[in-house]
Order: structure tokens, then C-alpha cells, then sequence
């Protein structure tokens, strides 16, 4: 009897997998997936304009600066740390990369290249102290969001650093084909490498260790140090990602740009489900929160609600959202 | 002796301003489960831990199968087929068990992607192998205690290893787990694994073990043949005298009814509880772990909300919402996981004792320390807590005394009826006996107890009646004159 149920669970889960994770995606959602639904009903309902191909790829583009940022902060909030550098270091490596190309006449690959190794080398500094150290990841990256962000005053002295360059500016606002917004297309690559990361690697299964039992992980011989180092390198890598992409649809390197963007990032992730005491937390989930704050902002701004109200709006959902959510995890 | 599996000799370790071992010996043959005893803080632990590459050695050598051996790091230890189990299951919550088997060790596909097919079919032929009727998908945390200890040693064995340690493995398991888990072990042993066993629990040792090495202070004292040993010559190597009485008990005629619980039910969790508990007795609550023993007592001390029943304080039905309602009138709850729900661990003894009575000893704003140092002293004089003073960071003391500390609080509060579930779990026995001797003490005094147990020979022996738990109903209540092992794990099993 009891084997025959076994041999169905099996039969189950091998179901699970063969439908590509799919039917795991909808169970492990299913909460803030039906709150996503009626989000978009109800918007739409009232909108005519919510739901044409337009807008949709309007608020796709609008979230993925937010999503490159939530990506890597699921990642560090799964391993029981969390980075509030990433806003500032957006700021950085746009004055930097607009700096290289307005001022200095340096080609845009180049500063491109340029701007992500500013973002590497903070979320490196974050990833070792982090690692090497016992200040706590929220003191350190507190640290840096202030001298990243005072990095960026000083490099401008306060002022935005305009840029004149078609093939920059394409980073941020070109189409490919077009249709898809190129930061659309930058979204789906990172989204595709993060998932593949978090899902098949060794790496991606040391960070749920490491985040879920610290002790385990050590005794099971797993460098914890290299798993934290990455994932804080990685985080300034997508800040330096959103930095360059904002930069270059703004036309200029702004010292305040990307202000309380890491607030927005942490907002998608804890709204994705993913336990902000680590061990616990989904990709797919992270991309749903993102989603939610992206189309609430747009249909606001469709509503007419004044951006002021909206701040308010945002903070209610994300409240009830995780409200509901734990209130869902307690019962289940 | 060319079957000697693992040899450790003079073997040191010091931690800055201590030696936690000193010249430290040890020896496992294939196929032999032997078990190291000894108090909290005798080194067993620091020892098993060289062992298995988490400490590096000062002095000393080992051997393993007759080869000098340099462990430096886990891997090296795996590498030897050394695994450990510990005493805290080190499993990692939200990750499947297949996930958790191979841990650090993960098969790879071609691609240097996690080959999660063979990762989940090689988990799933353990577990079947074990006969455990679980997925390799299942997660962890979906998992009980005896399941999760079970998948421990299943990777344990999936490393190949030649050597186990199990560190207390029984802590938390009822005794059907636990002779499931003694299966294990003899078939483990029959494939020439070797086991290191390390438990306080006496029999055990009788039951299992082939040898008996005793450690104390760092040091050993000597190995014995099991057969040939009791458990009186075992204490007194563990103690270095002779405990003559161990279970210090003298019974009196117990006085009227101090706590009434009536019919009371939690939906899916305890259904229609009822008891009495008499001024001055021990009333033992027995039963598996899930029985709703210790769910039982959080809603008498309204730390859990119940659907139905009363609870009355001689005679009187009072009202219990919350904890407070409860220490008002006279109830105190000394939790069985004393670190997690019980003490402030960086705080020091003295704040972790006065925390519940600064009422006392505050004028206006400001706390007496005069009248505050009294009362500290006063407890850790009773209870003979061994601290260097009452500003010790409580993190810093044994089992037992943490134990003590816990006890003190709530002793504190004066109360006429002191809950204590599991109050000897992880305390080594010199402790154990003066935490029989304080609740002797306390119940002459006129305090009643109730001791929610699953050590059945403390049970026994300390109680005035017992109550057998079974799925959320007091299957019954034992007389003194009914007391056995056997009878009470028929209750506790779901017998009549």
C-alpha cells in the first residue's frame, strides 16, 4: 500500500520535472501569481490602454532595470545577506561611463567595459569584506551605498555629465527588430543565466545551503567565503548593468540616478517569497514581485495617480502582499 | 591487532588560556561500535572533531588502518572515510534530501551542470535500501527528527565511510526510532564500518557498544570491555567518585489537588486531556515524541490557545490567555530546548535569572543591584551552579548548568507548580543527579512538578505517578506500584 503511494510520488515528481519546472513554478507561486492576475485585471478594466502590446513591453521595459537589480540581491538574500550598495553603485559606473565617452572621447565599448568593472570591483570589496570579516553584510554595504554614492558627487561635483553618442544611447533605448527593447533583451539572457545558476549548478545549490544551515555547509566542505565572494560580485556586476542602461536612456551620467533603487530590488524579492532569513527563495518568484510594483507604478501612472499617492500605494501592497503570503506559508 | 581501523594517540588541543584535550587516546577496530563517555566539556566532542578535520591537531598522532594520517580540512576527513553525525542535525532546510545527500560533492553532467538525474536515482537506491519509504525529492523540512537523523546516516554511508561518529544520535528519537536506528548500526557493522557512539544514555551503551572508552578533562581514563562493565564502575570513571545514589528520591504522601486540567482539546493536537496534580508529588508525563506532551503543557501555560476545557488552581477555574495569566497564578514552564526558547545566551547568569522578578527589585526607575546580587547568589549557592560569577556570559557553561539557570528563573517567580519538559536532555549525569536532588528538594518544599520525559528509567524512578501520552489523549495514569518500562511503552504505543 504505502509503496504503491511511494512509487506514484515518484512517478509524480518526475512528472514535475519533465514539465520543465512549470507545474513547480505555478504550485510554488501560486499566492502572488493570483495577486499578479487580478493586479492586471482590474488595471486593465479600468484602463483600456493596460493591455496593448505597447504598454506591455513599456512595463517590461520599465521593470527590468529593477529585475537585473533583484536578481542578484534573491541571490544574496538566499545566501542571508542582503546588499544596499547597489542603487549607489548604479550612479558610479554611469558618471564613470559617461565621464570616459563625454569627456574623455574614449570609444563606448570601452566605457561600457569600464563601468562594469566599477561595478565588479565594488561588489568585490562588499563580497570580501563580507566574507573575510564579522560586519554584518547589512553595515557593510551601508558603507559602500555611502562612499559609492559620494564617489559619484565627487566625480561630477554634483552635476550630470551629459553624453552625445548614438551607439551609446542604443544600449538603453534601442529595438531589436523593431519591437523588443534592447534592456527587454538584456533581461531574458540574465534571467536565463541566473535561473540556470540558482537551479543546476553546484553554486546555485551552495547558496541555499549556506544561507539554510551555515554549519551544514561548512562541515559538507563547501568554500563559503568563494560562494559569498561571487554572489556580491555578481550583485555589482547587475548594479553596473542597470547603471549603464539608465545612464544611456537618461543621455548622461547622473550622481543621483539609481537613488533607493536597492529598496525597490529588495521590494520585488521579499514580495517574490524568498525568506529574508535566507535558505528560501525562488527566481521565478523575484520576477513576479518585480513585475507587480512594475505594473502597479503603470497603471497608476495610466490612472492618473499622482507619483507622490504612488509611493503610498506601493508601500500598502507590499505590506499586505507579504502579509498574505506568510499567512498562505503558515497554513501550507 | 592488524584489524585496527583507527588509532588516535596523545592526542592535544588548546584553545587560547585551556586544554580541551591532553594526551588523548583512542582506538576503533572494524566492525566494533565503541563508544566514548564522559561528562560535558570531557573533550569527546573537540577529540571527534580533530577527527573529522573541523579542529586542526596540536600534538598527537593518528592512524588509520595502520597509516599515519595528517587530516587538515573535511575533505581530507572524507577523503579518509571519516563522517560525522552530529549532535544538532546539519541538514540544509529547503533542499531536497537526494540535494542534502550529496552536499559538496555534487555529480556533474558533461556540461558542468548539476547531473540531477543520477543525484536523485543514486539517493533514491539508499533510501530503499533502507527501506524508509521516502522520495529523494522530499525536502528536508517536510521531514521529522527520526527521518532527518535517518538521512544523515544515509549519507553517511554514501560517502563509503569506514569510520561513523554519531554524536548523541537518540537525543531526539522515541524508542521505536531508536531501535530502528540500532538496526542500522548492526548492519553497518556487519559490513566492518567501524562506529564511534557517543550518548549519557546508559543502556544504550549495554545495548550497542562492543567497548567503552571514558574521557575526563581532556584526558582518558581508560577503555573498558562492555560486557564486563556497569553502570555504576562507568559513572565513576565518567565523575573520578562514586555517585552512590543517583536518582535522589524520597516520597512523601503527596497533599490535596493544586492543578485540575479538564477535557482539554486543541483541534488536531490534544484531545480531551484530563489530570489532576497533588501538592508536593512528581507527576511524569510519558509518551513518543509527537504524543502532544509537550503541546499539552504550552496551553496550560497559555503559550498555545485551546478550543475546549478548563484548567483549575485548587479548585478554582481561572482564565489562561497568555503566559502571564499563567506565572500569576502560580505556573512556571522550563521549555526542553533551553538555548532556542529558554536563555538569553549572550547575557549573564544573573540577567537570565532576575529577568522574570526585576519587579521586585526596582524603586522608580532603577534596579537595586544590592537586592538583585542577593538574590542571584542565593540560587547559584542552592543550585550549586558552577559559574566563575554571576556576570558569565551564560553561552559560556555546561548543559547542566545552563540548565540550573533556567530552573533558577523560573524558581524565582515562586511558583506552586513548576513545569519541566525534558529537564536532564543534553546534561551530563554529575549534573543530572543534582537536578534530581533540587527537584527533590522542591517538591518537600510543597512545590508540585510535572517532568515531561522520554527517559524512561528517570521517569520511573522520580515519579510519583505517570501519565501516558498516545496521539493527543492521556491513554492513562500509572500508580507508583504499576511502574515498568514495558508497561509504559504499551501505553505509549496506543495500547490499552
Amino acid at each position: 500500500m504505502s509503496q504503491l503511494s511511494l512509487q506514484e510520488k515518484r512517478k509524480d515528481s518526475a512528472l514535475l520535472q519533465l514539465g520543465g519546472g512549470v507545474k513547480e513554478f505555478v504550485r510554488d507561486n501560486m499566492g502572488i501569481l493570483i495577486g499578479f492576475l487580478v493586479l492586471c485585471i482590474i488595471i486593465s478594466i479600468v484602463n483600456s490602454s493596460f493591455l496593448t502590446a505597447n504598454n506591455l513591453l513599456n512595463v517590461l521595459r520599465q521593470t527590468s532595470t529593477n529585475l537585473y537589480l533583484a536578481l542578484a540581491m534573491t541571490m544574496i538574500i538566499i545566501l542571508g545577506g542582503i546588499d544596499l550598495s547597489v542603487g549607489s553603485i548604479m550612479a558610479v559606473v554611469g558618471v564613470v561611463t559617461s565621464s570616459l565617452i563625454a569627456l574623455f572621447g574614449a570609444p563606448v565599448l570601452v566605457a561600457v567595459a569600464a563601468g562594469l568593472a566599477v561595478g565588479v570591483l565594488f561588489g568585490a570589496l562588499n563580497g570580501y569584506v563580507v566574507a573575510t570579516t564579522v560586519i554584518p553584510p547589512f553595515i557593510v554595504t551601508l558603507a559602500t551605498m555611502n562612499i559609492a554614492r559620494g564617489a559619484a558627487y565627487v566625480l561630477t561635483d554634483g552635476k550630470p555629465i551629459r553624453v552625445m553618442s548614438d551607439s551609446f544611447n542604443f544600449i538603453g533605448s534601442g529595438y531589436i527588430g523593431g519591437v523588443l527593447p534592447t534592456p527587454v533583451l538584456y533581461l531574458v539572457i540574465l534571467l536565463i543565466i541566473c535561473y540556470l545558476i540558482m537551479n543546476k549548478t553546484k553554486l546555485g545549490r551552495y547558496m541555499y545551503a549556506v544561507g539554510g544551515n551555515a554549519e551544514a555547509a561548512k562541515f559538507s566542505g563547501i568554500n563559503i567565503k568563494r560562494i559569498k565572494l561571487f554572489a556580491y560580485t555578481f550583485s555589482g556586476l547587475m548594479a553596473a548593468v542597470a547603471g549603464i542602461v539608465l545612464a544611456s536612456r537618461m543621455f548622461s551620467g547622473q550622481p543621483t540616478a539609481g537613488n533607493g533603487a536597492e529598496l525597490d530590488a529588495i521590494a520585488a524579492v521579499v514580495l517574490g517569497g524568498t525568506s529574508m532569513t535566507g535558505g528560501y527563495g525562488r527566481i521565478g518568484g523575484t520576477v513576479i514581485g518585480a513585475l507587480i510594483i512594475g505594473v502597479l507604478s503603470n497603471g497608476l501612472n495610466l490612472m492618473g495617480v499622482s507619483s507622490f499617492w504612488q509611493y503610498i500605494v506601493k508601500g500598502i501592497v507590499i505590506m499586505v502582499a507579504v502579509y498574505a503570503d506568510v499567512i498562505k506559508r503558515k497554513r501550507g | 591487532m592488524s584489524d585496527k581501523l583507527l588509532e588516535m594517540s596523545g592526542v592535544s588541543k588548546r584553545f587560547p588560556g585551556v586544554y580541551a584535550l591532553k594526551g588523548a587516546n583512542f582506538e576503533l577496530k572494524s566492525g566494533e561500535v565503541h563508544a566514548l563517555l564522559g561528562e560535558n566539556g570531557a573533550g569527546k566532542s573537540t577529540l571527534m572533531k580533530i577527527l573529522g578535520g573541523i579542529y586542526s591537531i596540536d600534538e598527537g598522532k593518528i592512524f588509520i588502518e595502520g597509516q599515519e594520517s595528517q587530516i587538515h580540512g573535511v575533505k581530507d576527513a572524507q577523503k579518509y572515510g571519516i563522517s560525522l553525525i552530529h549532535q544538532e542535525i546539519s541538514l540544509v532546510p529547503y533542499l531536497s534530501i537526494a540535494e542534502n545527500i550529496y552536499l559538496g560533492r555534487e555529480p556533474l553532467t558533461k556540461t558542468g551542470f548539476i547531473d540531477k538525474k543520477t543525484m536523485v536515482g543514486q539517493a533514491q537506491k539508499f533510501l530503499d535500501e533502507f527501506d524508509l519509504g521516502l522520495s529523494a525529492n522530499m525536502l528536508i523540512h517536510q521531514l521529522n527528527v527520526a527521518q532527518q537523523q535517518m538521512v544523515e546516516i544515509i549519507k553517511a554511508v554514501s560517502f563509503r565511510a569506514k569510520i561513523i561518529v554519531m554524536d548523541e544520535p537518540t537525543s531526539s528519537l522515541t524508542d521505536k526510532e531508536v531501535e530502528f536506528l540500532f538496526q542500522t548500526i548492526r548492519s553497518l557493522k556487519a559490513q566492518g564500518v567501524g562506529i564511534i557512539y557517543i550518548s549519557h544514555r546508559m543502556n544504550e551503551l549495554f545495548e550497542i557498544t562492543d567497548r567503552i572508552t571514558i574521557m575526563r578533562d581532556g584526558t582518558y581514563i581508560g577503555t573498558v570491555q562492555t560486557k564486563e562493565t556497569t553502570q555504576e564502575e562507568l559513572i565513576g570513571m565518567m565523575v573520578g567518585r562514586e555517585l552512590t545514589n543517583y536518582y535522589v528520591r524520597e516520597f512523601l504522601p503527596p497533599g490535596d489537588c493544586v492543578l485540575q486540567v479538564r477535557n482539554l482539546s486543541r483541534k488536531g493536537v490534544l484531545e480531551k486531556a484530563s489530570f489532576e496534580l497533588m501538592k508536593g508529588e512528581i507527576l511524569g508525563f510519558s509518551g513518543l515524541v509527537g504524543a502532544g506532551r509537550s503541546e499539552l503543557m504550552k496551553c496550560i501555560f497559555g503559550l498555545d490557545s485551546f478550543d475546549q476545557g478548563e484548567v483549575l488552581i485548587n479548585g478554582e477555574k481561572i482564565k489562561i490567555k497568555n503566559p502571564n495569566d499563567a506565572i500569576k497564578h502560580g505556573i512556571a514552564y522550563v521549555t526542553e530546548n533551553r538555548k532556542e526558547e529558554g536563555l538569553f545566551l549572550i547575557q549573564s547568569v544573573q540577567y537570565n535569572i532576575t529577568i522574570k522578578i526585576l519587579h521586585e527589585f526596582i524603586r522608580f526607575f532603577r534596579v537595586r543591584s544590592k537586592y538583585e546580587n542577593t538574590e542571584t547568589n542565593q540560587y547559584i549557592q542552592e543550585l550549586s551552579i558552577k559559574t566563575p560569577s554571576p556576570d558569565q556570559e551564560v553561552k559560556n557553561l555546561s548543559g547542566g548548568n545552563q540548565q540550573k539557570v533556567l530552573i533558577s528563573r523560573w524558581l524565582a517567580t515562586k511558583p506552586k507548580v513548576l513545569i519541566l519538559d525534558e529537564p536532564t536532555r543534553g546534561v551530563d549525569v554529575g549534573a543530572k543527579a543534582e537536578i534530581y536532588s533540587i527537584m527533590n528538594r522542591l517538591v518537600k518544599e510543597g512545590v508540585s512538578i510535572i517532568m515531561v520525559s522520554s527517559d524512561l528509567p528517570e521517569v520511573i524512578n522520580m515519579s510519583n505517578r505517570v501519565a501516558v501520552m498516545y496521539k493527543g489523549r492521556i491513554q492513562t495514569i500509572l500508580p507508583k506500584d504499576r511502574f515498568s518500562q514495558e508497561t509504559i511503552m504499551h501505553f505509549a504505543t496506543g495500547g490499552n
